[in-house]
């Protein structure tokens, strides 16, 4: 019965969803993300993470590529970048990558190196674990979505 | 203004348009859902220099003005390439068609000095991101109310009464709230220039989450 499926996806959402909160990997703005998702506007979580994951990747390509230069010394073209990810982290929630960020700039801003290579490692860390939590939540967002008789249109 | 609700609620036949200002796409998705969702009509432009553009402002000596819906709110980020949301207050501010825009600034963080500065030159009111659903119904009511009071003082140069009673009803509907929300309060006084001027003396257990009072120096020079 399509019902029983629907509940127990939306229980392991739920206790997936705590479990981050619990881990502190995510905090209330997701809820706040939920809050503006309706019919008019009924993928708005996922579209905004996609985007999200897309921007991400690129900070982090740009990051390790300025500091992978043995010549490297443009720490404030690194807090610009640092800046982006620590905005766009603190729009959807994610709390522990953030937290990261504010930790990195810091380094940055004393030009220290080893501090910013440390900073990058667990920032690529921290937004790996993200992602595959979020992807998760999502794709069983989508199931829930299509069991519930496909009212929404299907996402690629 | 015609048909207004006579349960005390504001209602007006014109939807609020708020030019969104942010260079994070993720924001401005956000921020154009936020506002979307409260009822107003929005623009969201990457950049102050296209803000500017879009208003009109950018110099450009071909440039026909502004032909678009009137602007009610501007909400800019603080940090971006080029132009800060800054440095575009100030040009709204110098505007003599545009400076009685409210001007909001959004920022990730706290610093003293920066919302100093922003409420100094004539920002309206100073975000601490992520905004929220609740920041978006506070700015609109806030605006909502100082576009009435500007079409009753309009209208009371005409013969209507009509506009006086639905301002008596505002004030009402305010008062009624007062108790509940003391947010609106401390933050929107009958004043029209610089509510926030009482805040930035507000005890650090204020209701307001905004100007939680940071010892961090603004480092980035403009």
């Amino acid at each position: 019965m399509l019902g029983f499926g629907a509940d127990r996806l939306r229980a392991d959402m739920n206790r997936l969803l705590a479990l981050l909160f619990h881990q502190g990997v995510l905090d209330e703005q997701f809820l706040q993300l939920q809050q503006l998702q309706d019919e008019t506007s009924p993928n708005f979580v996922s579209e905004v993470v996609t985007i999200y994951f897309r921007e991400s990747e690129k900070l982090l390509t740009n990051l390790r590529e300025l500091l992978s230069d043995r010549d490297f010394s443009d720490y404030k073209k690194m807090g610009i970048h640092l800046n982006h990810f620590m905005g766009s982290s603190s729009s959807i929630g994610a709390k522990r990558v953030k937290n990261v960020c504010v930790a990195f700039r810091a380094a940055s801003e004393q030009n220290n190196r080893l501090g910013c290579f440390r900073a990058l490692e667990l920032l690529e860390h921290e937004y790996c674990y993200l992602k595959n939590k979020l992807h998760e939540f999502l794709q069983m967002e989508q199931q829930r979505i299509m069991g519930a008789g496909a009212r929404y249109p299907i996402q690629n | 203004m015609e048909g207004f609700n006579h349960s005390g609620i504001v209602e007006t036949d014109q939807e609020l348009h708020v030019l969104a200002v942010d260079d994070s796409l993720v924001d401005r998705k956000v921020i154009e859902r936020l506002l979307k969702i409260s009822s107003c009509k929005v623009t969201v432009v990457d950049s102050g220099r296209r803000a500017l553009q879009y208003l009109g402002l950018d110099g450009d000596k071909n440039s026909v003005g502004f032909n678009g819906l009137k602007v009610n709110l501007i909400i800019t980020d603080y940090w971006m390439p080029g132009m800060t949301g800054y440095e575009l207050l100030k040009k709204i501010k110098e505007s003599s068609t545009f400076k009685e825009i409210p001007v909001v600034i959004m920022s990730s963080e706290n610093v003293l000095p920066r919302i100093n500065r922003c409420l100094e030159e004539g920002a309206e009111e100073f975000i601490v991101k992520p905004v929220k659903l609740s920041d978006v119904k506070r700015l609109k009511d806030y605006i909502m109310r100082e576009e009435i009071e500007v079409e009753d003082i309009n209208q009371r140069k005409g013969s209507s009464t009509s506009q006086g009673a639905l301002k008596r009803k505002l004030d009402e509907t305010h008062h009624d709230n007062e108790n509940e929300n003391d947010d609106d309060d401390i933050l929107f006084s009958s004043a029209p220039s610089s509510p926030l001027s009482t805040l930035s003396s507000s005890p650090l257990n204020s209701p307001s989450r905004r100007l939680k009072t940071s010892e961090d120096d603004d480092d980035y020079s403009d």
